[in-house]
C-alpha cells in the first residue's frame, strides 16, 4: 500500500508546554488510522497541524505528497476535516451548507447540486435537506458535517472525536458510515478517546499520551503484547471501601480495575490468586454474584502500555460553545 | 479568477446568512435611519446641508456593522475555521468578507438616498462619481470594520470597538461641521479619516458645494485608504490566525 500521509518530527509547543512532542508516523492509503489517547494528549493539535490550521513549531508532514508548510492550499484540496464541534452555518439548510462547501472547494457548477443530493441520500439526510442546520439533532448535525467534508471527493478524511457527545444509536450509525466510507477507498485518520471505538474501527492505532506516541500497531498486535496477562472478573453485591487496598496487597495481582460492582484482576497466574481473593471476600462478608475469566482487551493493553487508568478515557472534553 | 469567484461565494453566503441578525439591524440599519429622520423632522429645509454627511454616515455604520458581524459571529461559532480549512488564500477570505459588507452598506445607502433625495428636492449631479465615491468608501469602511473585528471574540465587543472609531468620525469628518471651520488641531485628525473624503466627495456630487479638495483627489485618497486598509487587515488577520488557531 502507498503511504498517503508521512509525518516527520512534528512538534508543537505553547510557551514552555510541549503539546506534541516530535511525532513521526505514516498512514497507508485506504486504511483507517486511529489516534487513541486521553483528553489533552495532543491528538487534536496534531490533526490541526496536519490540515494546516495550526502552524507546527518544528517538523512537517506530507499529505498526499504535498508538504503542509509549502503547499497548504493543495493539501486542503485533497482532504476533508470533521472537527470535534459541528461548525456548519446554522442559518443555512442542509442542502445550502453542502452547496456552499462545494462552491468553496471548486466543485463544477453542474455537479454541485447532484453531489449534494447524493451525499444527503447516503447519509440518511434526504428528508432534512430543507431544514436549517441549527434545527437538526446533534447526531444529524454530525452526519451533515461529515457529508460536507466529503463534498469535493477528498482522498483523506480527518475525523476529530467523531462520536463524542452522541447517543448510542447515533454513534453506532456513524461508525457504520465511517466503515462504508473506507470501503469506497477513502483513507481515514481519526482521533478518539473511546478504546472500543478505536478497536472496532481502526486498521492501525497510535496510542498517544502527553504528546508522545507510545506504540503504533494493529489492535490485534497491541493486544498480543499483554497475551501473558490473565484477567479475572468478579461481580459482587457491594464493594466496601477498604476492599481495594486489601486486594492490592495480595500476592500475584498486578492491577485492579473497578467498574460499578465488578472488579477486574490483572494477573499472570489466575490459579494462584483466585483462592486468596475468594478468602478475602468471605472475610469481608461480600457476596460473589458472577465470576469470569477474560482474554486481555485493547483496554487492558492500553492500561499496561500507558500506566493510565482506563477511566480517564471515558471522560469527554467539555463541549465548546458553538452551533452543536 | 477562481479566487474572485470564491470570494463572491463567501459574500453571497454572508448576505444570505447575516442580513437579519439583530446587531446588524440595530447598528447598521436603524441607527443611520434614525439619524436621517431626526435631522429631517428637526429642520426639513436644513437637512439639505447635511445630507452628504448623513449618506456617508449611513454607509459607514452599515458597512462596518456587517463586517463586524461576519467576522466575530463566525469566529464565535467556529465557522471561520471552515473557511481557513478550505483551499482559499487568506486574501480571498478577506476580500469575500469585505465584499459582502460593502454590498450591504451600498444597498442600505442607496435605499436611503433614493428615498430621501426626491423628498428634499436634491438630485445627483455626477452619478458616476457618486457611485465611485460610495463604492470606494463602502470597501474602505468594510475593511475598517474587519480590521477592528479580527481582534475581538464577541459581536458586542466588535460593535463597541467600532464605535470608538465611528462616533468621533461623526464630529470630525465634516458630517455636521465643516472641517476647515474646526479649531486646530482637529482638522489634522479629520484629514486622517476616510469618512472626511466620503463626505467631501458626496458634497461635490449632491450639492453646489465645491468641497475642501477636488473630487478626483477625494477619489484617489479613498482608493489609497482601500489599499492601506486591505494591507493592514490582511496583515492583522494573518497574525490573529497564527495566534488563535
Amino acid at each position: 500500500m502507498n503511504l498517503i500521509i508521512r509525518v516527520n518530527d512534528l512538534t508543537k509547543s505553547y510557551g514552555p508546554t510541549l503539546a506534541v512532542d516530535h511525532l513521526s508516523f505514516d498512514v497507508k492509503e485506504g486504511e483507517i488510522f486511529g489516534f487513541l489517547g486521553p483528553n489533552g494528549a495532543g491528538k487534536t493539535t496534531t490533526i490541526r497541524m496536519m490540515v494546516g490550521l495550526t502552524q507546527p513549531s518544528s517538523g512537517t508532514a506530507f499529505i498526499n505528497g504535498y508538504d503542509i508548510l509549502k503547499e497548504p492550499v493543495k493539501v486542503k484540496q485533497t482532504i476533508g476535516l470533521v472537527p470535534e464541534t459541528s461548525n456548519l452555518y446554522g442559518e443555512l439548510t442542509s442542502l445550502e451548507n453542502l452547496i456552499y462547501q462545494a462552491e468553496l472547494y471548486g466543485v463544477a457548477r453542474k455537479e454541485r447540486k447532484d453531489r449534494a443530493l447524493q451525499l444527503l441520500e447516503e447519509f440518511g439526510l434526504k428528508e432534512h435537506q430543507e431544514k436549517p442546520f441549527q434545527k437538526l439533532s446533534r447526531g444529524l448535525k454530525r452526519r451533515l458535517t461529515i457529508a460536507t467534508a466529503l463534498i469535493h471527493h477528498p482522498k483523506i478524511l480527518f475525523l476529530d472525536e467523531p462520536t463524542t457527545g452522541l447517543d448510542v444509536m447515533s454513534a453506532r450509525g456513524l461508525r457504520k458510515l465511517i466503515l462504508d466510507s473506507k470501503k469506497k477507498g477513502l483513507t481515514i485518520f481519526l482521533t478518539t478517546h473511546y478504546i472500543p471505538e478505536a478497536e472496532s474501527l481502526c486498521d492501525r492505532i497510535a496510542i498517544i499520551v502527553k504528546g508522545k506516541i507510545r506504540i503504533i500497531d494493529t489492535p490485534q498486535n497491541i493486544k498480543s503484547l499483554v497475551k501473558e496477562m490473565e484477567i479475572l472478573e468478579i461481580g459482587l453485591d457491594r464493594i466496601p471501601d477498604p476492599l481495594k487496598n486489601k486486594l492490592l496487597s495480595l500476592d500475584g495481582i498486578e492491577k485492579i480495575l473497578i467498574d460499578e460492582n465488578r472488579i477486574r484482576f490483572h494477573t499472570k497466574n489466575i490459579d494462584q490468586v483466585t483462592p486468596s481473593i475468594i478468602k478475602l471476600f468471605e472475610e469481608q462478608r461480600v457476596k460473589m454474584e458472577t465470576i469470569n475469566t477474560l482474554s486481555p482487551s485493547l483496554e487492558d493493553a492500553f492500561v499496561r502500555l500507558t500506566g493510565l487508568d482506563s477511566d480517564l478515557m471515558k471522560i469527554d472534553k467539555p463541549m465548546k460553545a458553538g452551533p452543536e | 479568477m477562481e479566487e474572485i469567484r470564491k470570494a463572491y461565494f463567501i459574500a453571497k453566503k454572508d448576505m444570505g446568512a447575516y442580513y437579519l441578525k439583530p446587531p446588524l439591524i440595530s447598528w447598521g440599519l436603524m441607527l443611520p435611519i434614525v439619524f436621517v429622520l431626526a435631522f429631517y423632522f428637526r429642520n426639513p429645509m436644513g437637512i439639505k446641508e447635511v445630507i452628504p454627511g448623513l449618506i456617508g454616515l449611513t454607509l459607514l455604520f452599515s458597512s462596518t456593522s456587517m463586517a463586524a458581524i461576519v467576522i466575530t459571529f463566525e469566529k464565535r461559532i467556529g465557522a471561520l475555521e471552515r473557511l481557513l480549512l478550505a483551499p482559499l488564500e487568506i486574501r480571498t477570505i478577506l476580500f469575500g468578507k469585505a465584499l459582502g459588507s460593502t454590498v450591504f452598506g451600498l444597498v442600505i445607502t442607496l435605499v436611503v438616498t433614493i428615498f430621501l433625495l426626491p423628498i428634499i428636492g436634491l438630485s445627483i449631479h455626477h452619478p458616476f462619481s457618486f457611485f465611485l465615491t460610495t463604492i470606494l468608501s463602502g470597501i474602505a469602511f468594510s475593511l475598517l470594520g474587519i480590521l477592528i473585528s479580527v481582534g475581538v471574540k464577541e459581536v458586542f465587543e466588535a460593535m463597541t470597538m467600532s464605535n470608538f472609531f465611528r462616533f468621533p468620525m461623526i464630529f470630525l469628518c465634516g458630517v455636521f461641521f465643516p472641517v476647515p471651520e474646526m479649531p486646530y488641531p482637529l482638522p489634522i485628525l479629520s484629514y486622517l479619516l476616510p469618512l472626511t473624503y466620503t463626505v467631501d466627495g458626496l458634497k461635490h456630487c449632491l450639492s453646489e458645494d465645491k468641497g475642501i479638495i477636488p473630487l478626483h483627489l477625494d477619489l484617489l485618497i479613498l482608493l489609497g485608504f482601500v489599499f492601506l486598509l486591505f494591507g493592514l487587515s490582511l496583515s492583522i488577520f494573518k497574525k490573529r490566525i497564527r495566534q488563535e488557531f
